[in-house]
């Protein structure tokens, strides 16, 4: 077990890269501390499981090291990594019975026979397979299959890290939260570093203790799940994180005052001057409803289930707010407020932080 | 939903049944016909019963042929089979080499038979062929039309030269349609080569080289064009397989009976060994679907 580090890393799937466009992972500095549980974040094709497979070695990076504690492993082959990975469909060894598909990685590393079939009997009962030890892996469901891939992945206990590319993705709905409770559970007990990459923000944010988001090749956030809340790095971050996103609006800031539309917001705090294209962002979770504040034009309302959402529009831009239980919503046309603490500013689609001057680019 | 049920559609297999009764049935009915009856021509038969298949049973000349072709049938399934794997493992996977490969690979398969046992007979010739002299100029003693051995090595290196790209081909479709995720888990499991190969890219090939095995053994087994090219049988009867045997017999000294008989019996072995392989082959997908 040891820290990774990625020191100046990026990668292009072409022989002569040209532009920043043209690479799959942008140039990045990162430190997976010894023993976290990280969450790799985004929507399909960010370059989640680009990054997933350099640090495993299946990619080699186009530039920059990978390090295992204080070895550079860049150039080392994924065997002499000691690493575990579970891939997003099942992988089985079809000829073999599950004890042997779950020995297989301990036997390769020429573990004694005792140790093997202690192992293999605790992650079988893990995955809940003891009963069908002896069958052929090759006539299973294609969710028995994931959770021998996963047990696999899970039964060397010196591993370096774990990685699961969206290992959940072919396992039925109440099999996946417990698995992932058990992923979980198992992290605690033996701490291993995870890194469990998914573009699904609920696995993401029940898994981890630090939520990575990726967009587009960057990694544009790193964070415990309430900085991802609270206080969005990026626009993406605001839009991708809660359901729904942040509200963003075109404003123009001087001091600790936005203008949208030429109604005024206050802000929490005082911002210097901003360049480019500048919003501020505000979760609808603290937009509230009243009689007074900033008229909405209101367009319909969604019952969610445990609570209701406002979809309306404010200056022509569109704004999302949760109802609380029971509101009813004046007819003349509703007012709402936004709590001023919890306004973020962006330049450029990059957050502004207060009495700071962020440049776009 | 009920379907209807309409068995005058059988009718349309009519014109086939047809067309193969001519070409393959009747014919072989002729064969059956002489099989059971002596001749001396003018249409006369006489009732012979199971005289010739008795004859042929205990002739130790197709006794001698069987074992010929038996074992020449074996060298060659332990050399193309085995080979045929290593070079589909060792053939670039994409890309112009890739495409060259297949061409190359190809090539042999295009030749006619007859034309394949001509090259080598004169490529093996002592006098003019470019393999014989280059062996006599080595000082190596070769001669195939002389020494059984050597005719052997030679038919044995050309049926290999011939047919080993088929069954290259054929493990290198089955080992394109893995998916590259398998050898990928197989590193982070840190599997040896012989791992992957053993439990991966073998049990993805089995069907495909079933069926390489079933119609190598077939067509060794009918051999006829190349070896009678190559060494007409000889030296001695030392190449004569059992269709050499076969048409000796009946074009050579024109004992119609006991080679009607030799031709049905073959024609069974070849038969029951088929539907051995092919009921192998059921099962396999059986156990597989289960």
């Amino acid at each position: 077990m040891s820290r990774i580090t990625l020191s100046n890393l990026a990668h292009s799937y072409l022989a002569n890269p040209k532009g920043d466009d043209d690479f799959a992972l942008k140039e990045m500095d990162h430190v997976w501390d010894d023993g976290g549980a990280y969450a790799l974040l985004g929507a399909s094709g960010c370059g989640k499981t680009t990054l997933l497979n350099i640090i495993s070695g299946l990619v080699r990076p186009s530039q920059g090291r990978v390090l295992f504690g204080d070895r550079d492993v860049t150039d080392a082959a994924t065997t002499e990594r000691n690493i575990a990975q579970v891939f997003q469909f099942p992988v089985v060894y079809d000829t073999m019975t599950v004890r042997d598909n779950l020995a297989f990685p301990l036997r390769n590393r020429g573990m004694d026979a005792a140790y093997i079939a202690k192992r293999v009997a605790q992650i079988a009962q893990m995955i809940g397979m003891e009963d069908i030890l002896s069958k052929k892996a090759r006539g299973l469901t294609a969710d028995a299959k994931q959770k021998i891939s996963l047990g696999r992945g899970m039964v060397r206990e010196d591993v370096n890290a774990i990685l699961f590319d969206e290992p959940l993705t072919v396992i039925d709905p109440h099999m996946k939260w417990e698995l992932r409770t058990q992923l979980k559970s198992l992290h605690r007990e033996f701490g291993h570093t995870m890194i469990y990459v998914t573009h699904d923000q609920t696995e993401a944010l029940t898994f981890a203790d630090k939520v990575v988001v990726m967009h587009e090749g960057r990694v544009v956030q790193m964070g415990t799940p309430e900085e991802l809340f609270e206080t969005p790095e990026h626009t993406f971050v605001g839009y991708f994180i809660g359901s729904p996103g942040m509200n963003l609006f075109e404003a123009e800031i001087s001091g600790s005052e936005a203008r949208l539309q030429g109604v005024k917001v206050a802000l929490g705090a005082a911002y210097g001057p901003t360049t480019g294209r500048t919003q501020i962002g505000i979760r609808p979770e603290y937009v509230t409803v009243s009689d007074e504040g900033m008229p909405v034009t209101i367009k319909r309302v969604e019952d969610v289930g445990r609570h209701r959402i406002l979809r309306a529009e404010l200056g022509g831009q569109p704004l999302n707010a949760m109802l609380p239980e029971g509101m009813t919503i004046p007819a003349d046309g509703a007012r709402v407020a936004f709590a001023p603490a919890k306004i973020n500013v962006y330049a450029n689609d990059w957050r502004v932080a207060p009495g700071d001057v962020r440049k776009g680019a | 939903m009920d379907k209807t049920q309409n068995n005058k559609a059988w009718f349309l297999v009519l014109p086939v049944l047809l067309l193969v009764a001519f070409s393959a049935v009747l014919p072989l009915m002729t064969v059956v016909n002489y099989a059971f009856n002596d001749t001396f021509g003018q249409n006369e038969f006489f009732w012979e019963g199971l005289g010739w298949f008795e004859e042929m049973v205990t002739s130790d000349r197709l006794h001698d042929a069987l074992g010929r072709q038996i074992l020449f049938s074996g060298i060659i399934l332990l050399i193309e089979v085995p080979l045929g794997i290593f070079i589909a493992l060792n053939m670039p996977g994409k890309g112009f080499w890739g495409s060259f490969c297949l061409v190359l690979m190809a090539l042999p398969l295009l030749i006619p038979f007859n034309v394949v046992g001509t090259i080598w007979q004169i490529f093996g010739r002592v006098d003019i062929g470019l393999l014989g002299h280059g062996l006599a100029a080595l000082g190596i003693d070769y001669n195939y039309t002389n020494d059984p051995i050597d005719a052997w090595v030679t038919l044995i290196v050309m049926d290999v030269w011939h047919w080993t790209s088929l069954v290259a081909l054929l493990a290198y479709a089955g080992l394109q349609s893995i998916p590259q995720a398998y050898y990928q888990a197989a590193r982070i499991d840190q599997a040896t080569r012989w791992s992957v190969f053993r439990y991966i890219e073998l049990p993805k090939m089995k069907g495909v080289l079933l069926i390489a095995v079933l119609l190598r053994f077939m067509d060794s087994f009918m051999i006829y064009t190349e070896p009678f090219v190559l060494t007409g049988g000889g030296p001695g009867n030392s190449t004569t397989f059992l269709s050499i045997d076969l048409a000796k017999m009946a074009t050579g000294q024109f004992d119609l009976g006991p080679a009607a008989a030799f031709s049905l019996m073959y024609f069974c072995v070849i038969l029951l060994i088929s539907w051995v392989f092919y009921t192998a082959m059921t099962n396999l997908d059986r156990e597989e679907n289960r």
